[in-house]
C-alpha cells in the first residue's frame, strides 16, 4: 500500500521581503526587547565552476572512453591497482599501465543507495558496488545496472560482472558500470 | 612526556539547527560552563590560560574561511597561541591529543581545546554531498558519492565475511538512543526497538535511518592542564575535584582515502602488524584467526578498520592496557553508523574480528540498570557511548571528539549526575575510559584513555 505522505516537504526559495519589523523608537526598553527577537536568516547562493585535472591519472579516463579499464601495476612487485595510482605504495616506485578490460570482476561488497548526496538524489535508488578483478590486489568503486534495488542481498557477492561503457562519455569514472556477466 | 591532566569541560545543546546563535557564541556556551566548572571567572581563566587548539570540519559548511580564529577572538583569547585541527570525523579527537601535545611537551600548561561545526546552514542532501567530498574527487565522489553507502557497502562485505546481522546492527542503535534518554545533552532521546530501527526509512541497504547518526549545530570545549598548571589555577581560586582524571594513553592510526586501495593482508603480516597482544598471547585466538584466514579472510579489506586498530594498540602500549574489555570501564566511541560501531568493537580488541555482532548483543556493552528491552546474556563489562554516542547525541563534527572528551571527564569525576541531572549514565566506580574519534572511513582514528589518578 502506498505510503500517505503526512508532512510538507520543505524548501528553501519564498517571499523576498523588503522590511522587517523594528522600534519605531530606539527607547532603552526597546532596546531591550531586541535581545528576545527570532534570528534573521538569509539564504545565500554560492557557485563554483572548478578546472579539476586528472592529471597523471588522465589515461584512466581516455581507456574509459576507448572501452577499456586501465590498471596500475609495480614493474617489480607486480601489485596492481584497479584504481590508478602513479606511485606503488609499497615500493615507492612509479607504476605502469596495464589493461584489465576482459579480467574476470565480482562483487566484493555493495549497497543500495536509496538516498544521497544532492547530486544524485534524482537517480536513487542506485547500486553502488566495490569490483574485484582477477589478478588485481587492490578494488574499483563503479555502479551495477542490470539488478533489481528492491532486491538487495548477500547473494550478490561474488556475482560475476561484465563491464558496459557509455557511449558518449563523460569524462567521469562512471563513464565505465557493470551488469551482470 | 610530562603527565597531562583533562580537568574540566563543556558541551552545548547539540541540536539540529542554532539559527539563534553564530558558531562562536555556541562555543562559548561550551566554553563558559568548563570555566564555571572550575569555579573561577572568565577574566581569570583568561589570565592563567596559555593558548588553545581549535577544530572544525569543514570549510564548506561555514562558508568562513579561518573561522576558528573568529571563535578565538570571541572567547578572548587573541593574541595567545592557537591553530586549527583538520581531520575528517576524528577533528575533535585530534584537536584533544594537539592539546596533550602542547602539555606534555612542556610548551604550554594550561590550554583549551574547543570544536564547533555548524553543518545546519546547508540542507540535509547538500549537506550529504560536502561530507561526500571528503573521499576522493576524481574516483570516489563522482560515482555516487554518499558516506552512508560507503559504510554500507563495508558492512556488507562484514555480514559476508562474519554474519554480522541487521538485529545486531540495530541493537547498537536500540542502545544508544536509549542511553541518551538519560543525557540533557543529546539530541535524539528516544526508546526504539530492534522492529524500529529495521521498519525506519532505508537509506543505504542495510542501513535505515535510525543506523546513522544525524548532523547538528554544536561546540565543546575541554581544559587540560599539567601539574603546575593545576597549581597556578588553583592559585587563583580554581576548585578542580580530585582524584584528578589523568591522560594516560595516546594513539592514532590512518589508512587510505580510497577504501578501494586498501591491502589484503596474510594471515602472518596480520599476527605481526596488527593483532593485540592479547591476541598473540593467546593460543585460542592465534587459531581461531588461522582458521578465519582459511577461509578466505584477508586484513582490513573494507570490513575492518586497520587505523582504528592502529591507534588502539598505540594507545594501549601507552597506558598499559593488556585486556580493554576488562581493563576499561567505559569507552565513549565513534558510531557514525551502527556498523561501524560494531566493526570498532573488533578494532579495539573487545572482541576478536569477526565476533562484533555477537558482541553487540551480548550485553557486554551495555550500561546496567537500563531496561532495553532485549535478551541479553551477559551482564554489562565495558559500556560503550554511555553518553548515546554520535547516533543519538549528534555529530557537529568538530565538536564531537571533545563531547566524547567531556563525557569521560564526568564519567571519571563521577559528576555525571551534577551535569546531566540524572545518575543513570554514570558509569559506577570508573576508574579508566577511552575516546575513540574516527575520520572518513577509517582514514584518521585517535585513541585517547583517560584514567582517575
Amino acid at each position: 500500500m502506498t505510503k500517505i505522505p503526512n508532512k510538507q516537504a520543505e524548501s528553501l526559495g519564498g517571499t523576498i521581503v523588503h522590511n522587517l519589523p523594528f522600534p519605531l523608537e530606539t527607547s532603552p526598553e526597546a532596546l531591550a526587547w531586541l535581545k528576545h527577537m527570532a534570528p534573521i536568516q538569509i539564504e545565500y547562493p554560492y557557485n563554483v565552476v572548478y578546472l579539476h585535472s586528472y592529471a597523471q591519472d588522465s589515461p584512466w579516463f581516455a581507456g574509459l572512453t576507448n572501452k577499456k579499464i586501465l590498471a596500475n601495476r609495480d614493474p617489480k612487485t607486480g601489485y596492481t591497482y584497479a584504481t590508478p595510482r602513479a606511485h606503488d605504495m609499497y615500493t615507492g616506485d612509479e607504476t605502469d599501465w596495464i589493461d584489465i578490460t576482459d579480467r574476470k570482476a565480482t562483487v566484493h561488497a555493495f549497497t543500495v543507495c536509496h538516498f544521497g548526496s544532492e547530486a544524485f538524489l534524482d537517480e536513487t535508488p542506485y547500486v553502488l558496488a566495490l569490483i574485484k578483478f582477477e589478478g588485481v590486489n587492490t578494488l574499483l568503486l563503479s555502479r551495477v545496472m542490470g539488478i533489481d534495488p528492491d532486491q538487495a542481498s548477500l547473494e550478490w557477492i561474488g556475482m560475476t560482472l561484465k563491464p558496459q561503457f557509455l557511449r558518449n562519455s563523460k569524462l567521469k569514472p562512471t563513464d565505465v558500470y557493470f551488469v551482470p556477466a | 612526556m610530562r603527565p597531562v591532566y583533562a580537568i574540566s569541560g563543556g558541551v552545548s545543546k547539540f541540536a539540529k539547527a542554532r539559527p539563534d546563535k553564530t558558531y562562536q557564541a555556541v562555543v562559548k556556551e561550551a566554553y563558559d560552563y568548563a570555566i564555571n566548572d572550575l569555579g573561577i571567572s572568565f577574566p581569570t581563566f583568561t589570565e592563567n590560560v596559555d593558548g588553545s587548539v581549535a577544530s572544525y570540519f569543514s570549510d564548506h559548511f561555514t562558508r568562513q574561511l579561518m573561522a576558528a580564529i573568529m571563535a578565538q577572538d570571541y572567547l578572548g583569547l587573541c593574541p595567545k597561541p592557537s591553530h586549527r585541527v583538520e581531520g575528517g570525523g576524528a577533528t575533535g579527537g585530534l584537536c584533544f591529543q594537539e592539546a596533550w601535545k602542547s602539555i606534555a611537551s612542556g610548551h604550554m600548561d594550561l590550554v583549551v581545546a574547543y570544536g564547533f561545526e555548524t553543518m545546519s546552514h546547508v540542507e540535509t542532501w547538500k549537506g550529504n554531498e560536502f561530507i561526500a567530498l571528503a573521499s576522493d574527487v576524481s574516483f570516489d565522489y563522482p560515482v555516487g558519492g554518499f558516506y552512508s553507502g560507503y559504510y554500507a557497502m563495508m558492512v556488507t562485505r562484514h555480514m559476508k565475511e562474519f554474519g554480522t546481522t541487521v538485529e545486531q546492527m540495530a541493537a547498537v542503535s536500540v542502545k544508544n538512543h536509549l542511553n541518551a534518554y538519560h543525557n540533557p545533552y543529546a539530541q535524539k532521546r528516544n526508546r526504539y526497538t530492534i522492529q524500529d530501527v529495521r521498519n525506519a526509512p532505508m537509506v543505504a541497504w542495510p542501513l535505515t535511518r535510525l543506523d546513522i547518526c544525524v548532523m547538528s549545530d554544536g561546540a565543546a570545549a575541554a581544559i587540560l592542564a599539567s601539574e603546575e598548571g593545576i597549581i597556578q589555577l588553583e592559585k587563583a581560586g580554581a576548585k578542580i575535584p580530585r582524584p584528578l582524571v589523568k591522560v594516560t594513553g595516546i594513539g592514532r592510526g590512518t589508512d587510505a582515502m580510497r577504501m578501494a586501495d586498501r591491502p589484503h593482508v596474510d594471515y602472518d603480516y596480520f599476527v605481526k602488524h596488527y593483532a593485540t597482544q592479547q591476541e598473540k598471547d593467546s593460543k585460542e585466538t592465534l587459531k581461531y584467526y588461522q582458521e578465519l584466514w582459511e577461509h578466505g579472510t584477508r586484513y582490513p579489506g573494507v570490513h575492518s578498520f586497520r587505523a582504528g586498530r592502529t591507534a588502539g594498540n598505540m594507545a594501549y602500549k601507552h597506558a598499559a592496557i593488556h585486556d580493554p574489555l576488562t581493563e576499561l570501564d567505559f569507552i565513549e566511541l565513534h558510531d557514525a553508523y551502527t556498523s561501524s560501531e560494531i566493526q570498532t568493537y573488533e578494532d579495539l580488541g573487545l572482541c576478536r574480528y569477526g565476533e562484533g555482532g555477537p558482541f553487540a548483543i551480548s550485553g557486554k556493552a551495555f550500561l546496567p540498570h537500563i531496561d532495553y528491552g532485549l535478551d541479553l546474556a551477559d551482564k554489562p563489562v565495558c559500556p560503550v557511548n554511555p553518553s548515546g554516542g554520535l547516533i543519538a547525541c549528534g555529530h557537529p563534527v568538530g565538536a564531537t571528539g571533545l563531547m566524547q572528551t567531556v563525557f569521560a571527564i564526568w564519567q571519571l569525576q563521577g559528576s555525571i549526575h551534577k551535569h546531566f541531572e540524572d545518575k543513570t549514565l554514570q558509569v559506577k566506580d570508573a576508574q579508566k575510559g577511552a575516546i575513540h574519534s574516527h575520520a572518513g572511513t577509517g582514514t584518521y582514528v585517535t585513541v585517547s584513555v583517560l584514567e582517575k589518578e
